[in-house]
């Protein structure tokens, strides 16, 4: 392997990040967004129509860790093939990773005042802290932890199933099981993960507090930062000749394995990336909404991931950040104005960007995807007439 | 039972007026018997009147312990008025009059209380509570009182209290009330109830046994049975037999009894288990074939079959209001009439979502898992708002409910028994479908060469949609038979998809048979788990045991060559 790295060498960074015209348009929204929505929360006075409230400010940050997780999705989907429908088991075990560390730094401000453990032991008339919740009282470690976790489940599930070469939907509906496995175990209080109720009434990270303006604004920026960072290393994965090894185990994958590759390893590769990108999404999303429960690791999320991905548009990364906004914006929106219409809107997405877009939204825009620029209107009839004849 | 009388005279304290009662109750006792002749040939009247009213005056007394005394006392000779008395007392409702010191029975009506003589049973007078002592019971005249009741229950003409009775003695265990166990052995009738009672016998027996001889009939006897109860017998006695000193060999016999009633017991449990599996795997089976249909045979990611599921429950619900509407005799045959139609029902569905979405998707199964996911959300929705988010009763008909008992613990209801039957049936019909029908034949050429099977004119497309519509209607029968089982509410099918593609893909994808032994192994598997790990634990293991087979064997138990191989 050493003689193919030094024969390829890697463009310099710079050089395809200009050339990635949808990646520079994202990266500056990114900056743009991390500079000016803080500011436009905490300097800007609140009569101003220019100001940010701080229920936006969570918002939009709890969307941009929806981005990196469908970020982390269409990494393995749109360049590898591997459609997960368990990416949601990542994300939330990065988000009970970051939940433990706040709950260790409640402290005795608990209901119980017990400055070992956390309420829900003491409830449960648990007398030490079992030993999974060491260390976890220190910030570094429960970052670690929180993309290791993910990053080592991914690894040996990977391992297992890519070895044994377990592909397409059969991949797809055993990692649903896993989160489903997961859903249930973390269901049971006997786990030491509050069961149900999950971890919540989080006070403070790292001394700030959670409720204040300043931390939210922090929690923004780095929301942006990771996503930012992510995006680029994945950009980076993807542009490299890695990376083109993994589109053509995406479109022939046993034409890959008889030219030498091994593609269980590429495949291990990107999956455990992607882990530990969904991990650090739960990670920063958690003390934004103060809560981490074992609703996250339900399927229906897990799938629903993959629909943001679709929706924005699948292989491209910056089309994944724009569907999880999309969609997530329109959940915001109808769950307030007709929750009714929530679900029938979210199932006909489903349909009709998988009949009639399946390039997604950055598909239909010229300047982006549809190689012979075709309009979104002659692309459907297209899909349409060829569908009728398969 | 004379001597006992008078002994309860000689106990009680000497006073006039018990001389005066003395001397009443010779005329008693000649009313008595001459009562007992004419009314109650089979039950002894034990009691004179005076008797009757001196004893119960001597409930009240403040030692409990005095108390229980009399209530065993009492309870012992099975006389039929005792039993009334008790109940009061249980309930509350035995009062001492302030005047004339008499015990009576008084109920509460409106301000006033109506006293009911205790001999008579016949109402006496009224007053208001301010006249009347009531006479407290604590918890352990609680207990001696309903063990005192049921003994005496063992002597009513009615067969279902006589039985009620004896498991309330055999529960209880009081050896004080051994000597009217025997009384009621000797006239007993009914073979199965005196079986019962000896049963009961030997329990008292073992516990308060005079010698070595009647301990070890009494294992005897208890050995030849196959309770939980029993074992319960058994262990206490052998765990408290060293501290009152019980013979060794005694102790030896009940330890070999136990062992053996645990052996057999436990291969009850065994049974059970296997039992309840079976059961669990009716239910994976008949949520699972349709999909064996649409997934197996035509490789088609259906994510929407279990909202067929919920579809089919739905229109037994909907068939159940119509008929029962229309006429409410008919209301037993709704869940016969409701097979066909939720065939229909949920087959014309399956029709439509095949022909306006996933003939668009063959051959990319990936993005026909999202496009059927988005169609399973749209009928999830669709329910909610045509029937409400809540839970919609559908009700068992009378051939579905029910059980079959055994004394060993294990239980067999018979829904589902008729599940187990019905899961059978339906795959027996696929199975006759694919094989012996002009359209199976189609199907199957299209699964195995759909070009082939175009050249040679098979309508390809209208296959496909038929065979679609097949399995989603094979799901909406399913839905019938689940309805019995779980709540029928737009998540129905939700509870069942994983499972359903658990099991298709551990039988192996494209093989009936296959689905069916996946199905009934998964859950035996499951239920042999439960008891060692619990539920919850029981499922994640056996979910972490599929991921871990299909690492092993990707392609399931049985392999099958078909369109299916290579998604």
């Amino acid at each position: 392997m050493t003689d193919y790295s030094q024969k390829y060498q890697m463009t310099p960074v710079v050089g395809w990040l200009l050339k990635d015209r949808g990646g520079m348009i994202l990266l500056t929204i990114l900056i743009a967004a991390a500079i000016l929505v803080p500011i436009g929360n905490l300097l800007v006075p609140e009569t101003s129509s220019f100001h940010v409230p701080t229920w936006m400010l969570s918002l939009l940050g709890k969307y941009l860790c929806y981005a990196l997780l469908a970020l982390s999705v269409d990494l393995i989907w749109g360049f590898c093939g591997i459609l997960s429908l368990g990416h949601g088991a990542f994300f939330a075990l990065g988000g009970y990773a970051m939940g433990m560390y706040l709950m260790r730094q409640i402290g005795d401000r608990g209901v119980y005042g017990n400055p070992e453990l956390p309420d829900f032991m003491v409830f449960l008339n648990w007398t030490e802290l079992p030993w999974y919740w060491y260390g976890f009282d220190m910030f570094w470690f429960a970052i670690v932890m929180a993309m290791f976790v993910p990053g080592l489940l991914a690894f040996v599930f990977g391992f297992l199933a890519f070895r044994s070469r377990v592909t397409g939907v059969y991949l797809s509906i055993i990692t649903q099981a896993m989160t489903y496995a997961l859903l249930l175990a973390f269901f049971r209080n006997d786990m030491g993960f509050g069961g149900n109720n999950g971890l919540t009434d989080f006070k403070d990270l790292l001394g700030y507090s959670l409720q204040s303006d300043g931390t939210r604004a922090g929690l923004f920026v780095a929301s942006c930062v990771f996503l930012g960072i992510c995006y680029i290393v994945a950009r980076g994965i993807t542009q490299s000749r890695l990376g083109k090894v993994l589109i053509a185990i995406r479109d022939a994958e046993s034409r890959v394995r008889f030219t030498g590759y091994r593609v269980e390893y590429y495949k291990l590769f990107v999956f455990t990336i992607s882990a530990v990108m969904a991990g650090i999404a739960g990670a920063l999303y958690v003390p934004q909404v103060g809560i981490i429960n074992p609703g996250e690791f339900a399927p229906a999320l897990s799938i629903e991931i993959v629909i943001w991905v679709a929706v924005g548009g699948r292989g491209t990364l910056y089309g994944a950040v724009l569907g999880a906004f999309i969609v997530n914006y329109a959940k915001t929106f109808f769950t307030g104005v007709m929750p009714d219409f929530w679900l029938f809107f979210l199932g006909g997405l489903f349909i009709a960007v998988t009949l009639l877009l399946p390039k997604g939204v950055i598909g239909a825009v010229p300047a982006f995807g549809a190689p012979d620029r075709q309009s979104i209107l002659s692309s459907m009839r297209k899909r349409l007439s060829a569908g009728g004849k398969a | 039972m004379r001597n006992d009388m008078f002994s309860v005279l000689r106990r009680s304290p000497f006073s006039i007026m018990q001389m005066r009662r003395f001397t009443a109750r010779i005329c008693g006792v000649v009313a008595c018997l001459m009562m007992l002749s004419v009314v109650f040939p089979n039950v002894a009247q034990a009691f004179s009147d005076e008797e009757l009213r001196n004893i119960a005056e001597q409930l009240n007394d403040k030692s409990s312990t005095k108390q229980v005394a009399i209530i065993e006392e009492m309870a012992a000779d099975g006389d039929p008025r005792v039993a009334p008395i008790l109940k009061a007392m249980l309930e509350g409702d035995l009062y001492v009059r302030d005047s004339d010191e008499h015990v009576v029975i008084a109920t509460k009506k409106g301000k006033v209380y109506t006293h009911i003589d205790i001999i008579s049973g016949e109402e006496a007078g009224e007053s208001s509570s301010k006249e009347l002592d009531k006479i407290k019971v604590n918890n352990r005249l609680r207990g001696a009182l309903r063990d005192a009741l049921a003994t005496l229950n063992l002597f009513s003409p009615d067969h279902a209290v006589r039985t009620a009775a004896v498991e309330q003695i055999m529960d209880a265990r009081n050896p004080a009330m051994l000597p009217l166990l025997l009384r009621a052995i000797e006239r007993e009738d009914d073979e199965t109830l005196l079986a019962r009672m000896n049963l009961a016998r030997a329990t008292m027996a073992l516990a308060a046994g005079e010698n070595a001889e009647e301990r070890l009939a009494a294992i005897d006897v208890l050995a030849s049975e196959t309770t939980p109860q029993i074992r319960a017998v058994l262990s206490q006695f052998v765990a408290s037999a060293e501290a009152e000193g019980i013979e060794p060999e005694v102790v030896t016999a009940a330890q070999d009894a136990l062992d053996d009633v645990e052996g057999r017991l436990s291969n009850w449990q065994t049974l059970g288990d296997v039992y309840r599996g079976i059961s669990l795997g009716s239910v994976l089976l008949l949520a699972a074939v349709g999909l064996a249909i649409t997934f197996g045979v035509m490789g088609v990611i259906n994510m929407a079959h279990g909202e067929m599921i919920m579809i089919g429950a739905y229109t037994t619900f909907v068939v159940q209001q119509i008929l029962s509407s229309v006429l409410p005799s008919g209301s037993p045959w709704s869940l016969i009439i409701a097979v066909p139609a939720a065939f229909l029902v949920a087959g014309m569905i399956g029709v439509v979502i095949e022909r306006c979405v996933i003939r668009f998707l063959y051959g990319r199964p990936l993005e026909t898992l999202l496009a059927t996911w988005g169609v399973s959300l749209v009928l999830q929705q669709a329910t909610r708002t045509i029937f409400g988010a809540t839970n919609q009763q559908v009700t068992a008909p009378d051939f579905m409910s029910g059980a079959i008992e055994f004394s060993t613990g294990l239980v067999l209801t018979y829904n589902r028994l008729w599940i187990i039957l019905f899961s059978l049936i339906v795959v027996a019909g696929i199975a006759c479908v694919l094989r012996y029908t002009a359209f199976g034949l189609q199907m199957r050429a299209v699964t195995q060469n759909r070009r082939m099977a175009g050249s040679v004119g098979i309508r390809t497309g209208y296959v496909d949609a038929l065979t679609f519509g097949l399995g989603s209607g094979i799901a909406g029968i399913a839905g019938v038979a689940l309805s019995q089982i779980s709540n029928v509410s737009p998540n129905l099918g939700q509870t069942y998809i994983i499972d359903s593609f658990m099991v298709v893909v551990f039988g192996g994808v494209g093989n009936l048979w296959g689905t069916v032994l996946g199905a009934f192994s998964l859950g035996i598997v499951n239920k042999f788990l439960e008891p060692f790990a619990g539920a919850v634990l029981a499922k994640i293991f056996v979910l972490i045991a599929l991921i871990l087979f299909i690492q092993k064997r990707p392609k399931g138990l049985f392999a099958l060559k078909g369109r299916a191989v290579e998604a």
